[in-house]
């Protein structure tokens, strides 16, 4: 039997939902949507941070930034570039470890305290380092190169501009695959053990179990650590401070270090903040055709 | 617990949160507040406001932030909400300054400058005041006046090690004296195994300095100007011979490897640990190099000119200047402040403790005799700062990148003139498509 709730009781719990909800949501607005608005605001005005007039100019900063700034796109291409070598190279070798860690190996602990050292480590610190590794003159990798009877790959491989991104590249990746490594062993130690012994008693070979339990139930460990991957590796920026600078010339230019560049450094925040909006729809892009296509694969499987 | 109590709960927290950010900033414990960047001189500037409290009774209290750009950062965003501390100072070019006077954070200081026949103006160089002054019918549009107070100046150099020099076989006491004897030492240096020049030029604006001291000698003042004003385009061959100047360099050998991507601290311990024969530094250096090797043996060297068309001139002037905040309940405090930082006794102390060049003429004469060699050159110096206009700075960056290509072998000089144009020529429709709000 349904029993009416007098309107006063109704308004009463109503109002005391919204007493709870609404701590967190000031602070969602004061935190995330009012910066949001402001950025959007000043995306359409020129103002250099400090004058108290800023331009009306409308779309003029997006269709520069879409139009007319290839320095812009030479650094989307350039995290693209990164992220794309993160995704194959850092994340395969991610998982090698990760396997051969999930094995009952001697000393499995160490290996994964140090395989997680580097991704806690701060990127300044990280970039410094290996600033001395890659040094043409007394770096540690020509030292080697020279002692291996290789001396002529010998160069400022962070100078030079052939090798500049690619090398900070491999820094980005030996900083950033611990994370993948811990979250795909945390994925390989969720299959049941059973699916294993069932495959064996069948006659499956390594590969076999591998191709077939493996790679199936890890699909979306794989999804999670690709997009992961992704959004961080585009968002590459201390390890660039720390070592290049974005240079030679605008060889290791990412988007955030232009849309830094930009705001601190030319003084154009309404061009800055159209970047960062242009450059968060291009990071909304592909997380959603990531999720439809990991959405697509589940359901096949 | 009730529902209505939990709730009585989470809104007196909501309260006490959201008042406590909403809460007038607290009283500052110090009577005065200046924020500075000089990692080199905190402890100086500390002593000095020991002394000036003793002296008073009134608390000084130095913020340090840095790095550079952190500061930058810093007083960038204290300007947009009004949370500027009493002293500070501006980084930047004359475009920043003027910025921030037409925002109303800087204080007129012009007539306490000019009090008592202009007493505290006249202890100032001329050079050092005058990047703090706006001259009236300024390209800013900002009221004439004096802004600032400089406390030390500076100017950029050449420094050659004399021990890898004789190294090397050079004359330590015979350094380069032309543009084809600079360029001759790369062949010498590099037989002996030394690197040549090592400098902070990944930190793009010591390339511009290095490249604008080149152009006021090869084209001189009044077409450097022009270019800025637009009427001369960076095509020209005079522009083009600036740029070649670094493809010079490469080709000689003289370079350090990976000085494009060189920080300045990095090419600073390089030069101190005498891993580099010649280096492209201020004159703080004086001081940082007495940190990281106090035996260091270098000599101060003139940029080498190129041309004898233009005299050979180089980056200087004031090397910090202190901004009274316009908006500061102790604006006359803070002004009396800095004009005792300003007197004899502070200005040697800072000479003597921090190896900075004096912005003050009384002091000069008893600065360090390491200094005097940078003190020498101090009026061939300029500053982009003091020119009625400045380049625009995605220009600059175009420059200087494009300075860092030709060192790497890229670019040609003229592909770079070309492209230090389209930026130009991409600003000024930027410019003309503003509309006032």
């Amino acid at each position: 039997m349904k029993v009416a709730v007098p309107w006063r009781l109704r308004l009463r719990e109503q109002v005391v939902s919204m007493g709870f909800v609404l701590p967190a949501l000031s602070l969602f607005a004061m935190f995330s949507v009012y910066p949001f608005y402001l950025v959007a605001k000043l995306s359409v005005h020129d103002w250099d941070g400090i004058s108290p007039e800023a331009f009306w100019v409308g779309f003029g900063n997006f269709l520069e930034v879409l139009t007319q700034d290839p320095v812009w796109w030479q650094s989307v291409w350039h995290a693209t570039w990164i992220t794309l070598l993160a995704l194959t190279i850092q994340n395969g070798i991610a998982l090698v470890l990760a396997l051969a860690v999930n094995r009952d190996l001697r000393g499995g602990h160490f290996y994964r305290v140090v395989f997680y050292v580097p991704p806690v480590l701060s990127g300044i610190v990280v970039g410094l380092v290996w600033n001395w590794i890659y040094d043409g003159n007394f770096g540690i990798l020509n030292h080697a190169l020279r002692g291996l009877g290789l001396g002529h790959l010998a160069r400022a491989w962070l100078s030079d501009p052939g090798t500049a991104l690619t090398a900070v590249a491999a820094v980005h990746m030996w900083k950033g695959f611990g994370w993948g490594f811990v979250i795909l062993l945390a994925g390989l130690q969720s299959i049941p053990p059973h699916l294993y012994e069932a495959a064996e008693i069948d006659g499956a070979n390594a590969w076999e179990r591998f191709r077939h339990i493996t790679v199936p139930m890890m699909v979306p460990v794989f999804f999670l650590v690709s997009i992961l991957t992704i959004l961080g590796t585009m968002q590459i920026f201390e390890i660039i401070v720390a070592t290049t600078q974005g240079g030679p010339g605008y060889h290791t230019e990412v988007p955030v270090t232009r849309i830094v560049a930009t705001m601190l450094g030319q003084n154009r925040f309404g061009y800055a903040c159209a970047s960062g909006l242009v450059f968060g729809a291009i990071l909304l892009a592909v997380s959603l055709v990531q999720v439809r296509v990991s959405r697509q694969i589940a359901f096949t499987q | 617990m009730t529902p209505r109590r939990m709730l009585g709960g989470v809104l007196a927290l909501a309260v006490v949160l959201g008042g406590g950010g909403c809460a007038a900033r607290p009283e500052q414990a110090a009577d005065l507040v200046v924020w500075h960047w000089m990692t080199d001189r905190e402890e100086a500037l500390q002593t000095l406001a020991a002394r000036y409290q003793e002296l008073t009774g009134v608390r000084v209290q130095f913020e340090l932030y840095a790095p550079s750009d952190v500061y930058t950062q810093k007083i960038q965003a204290a300007a947009q909400t009004a949370t500027l501390p009493d002293i500070y100072g501006v980084l930047g070019e004359s475009r920043d300054f003027a910025g921030f006077v037409k925002g109303g954070h800087v204080r007129d200081l012009t007539a306490s400058m000019l009090q008592q026949d202009g007493a505290w103006r006249h202890r100032f160089f001329e050079r050092a005041l005058a990047m703090s002054t706006f001259e009236p019918g300024n390209a800013y549009g900002v009221p004439s006046g004096i802004y600032g107070v400089p406390l030390d100046m500076m100017n950029i150099q050449l420094l050659y090690n004399k021990r890898l020099f004789r190294q090397a076989g050079l004359d330590p006491d015979r350094p380069p004296e032309t543009w084809e004897e600079l360029l001759a030492l790369g062949d010498r240096l590099e037989a002996a195994g030394i690197q040549g020049l090592v400098s902070g030029w990944g930190e793009i604006w010591l390339i511009d300095c290095f490249a604008s001291n080149y152009a006021w000698n090869v084209m001189g003042r009044d077409k450097v100007i022009a270019t800025i004003q637009g009427r001369v385009q960076y095509t020209d061959p005079d522009w083009i011979r600036v740029f070649r100047l670094f493809a010079e360099l490469r080709e000689a050998g003289l370079l350090a490897q990976g000085v494009v991507t060189m920080v300045n601290k990095v090419a600073e311990q390089t030069f101190a640990m005498e891993r580099a024969a010649l280096a492209f530094n201020g004159s703080w250096c004086v001081n940082v190099y007495r940190g990281m090797n106090p035996n260091l043996e270098y000599g101060v060297l003139l940029p080498p000119r190129v041309s004898e068309a233009h005299p050979m001139m180089i980056w200087g002037g004031a090397g910090t200047s202190l901004v009274v905040n316009a908006r500061s309940r102790h604006g006359g405090e803070a002004e009396q402040f800095l004009r005792w930082m300003t007197d004899k006794d502070q200005q040697v102390f800072l000479a003597s403790t921090t190896l900075n060049l004096p912005a003050t003429r009384q002091a000069v004469e008893e600065i360090p005799e390491v200094l005097a060699a940078f003190a020498d050159d101090m009026d061939r110096s300029f500053h982009p700062s003091v020119l009625p206009v400045s380049e625009y700075p995605a220009v600059l960056e175009a420059f200087d990148k494009g300075i860092q290509s030709i060192i790497t072998g890229e670019l040609t000089p003229e592909e770079v003139g070309r492209q230090v144009q389209a930026a130009k020529e991409r600003e000024l429709k930027r410019e003309s498509r503003r509309v006032a709000p």
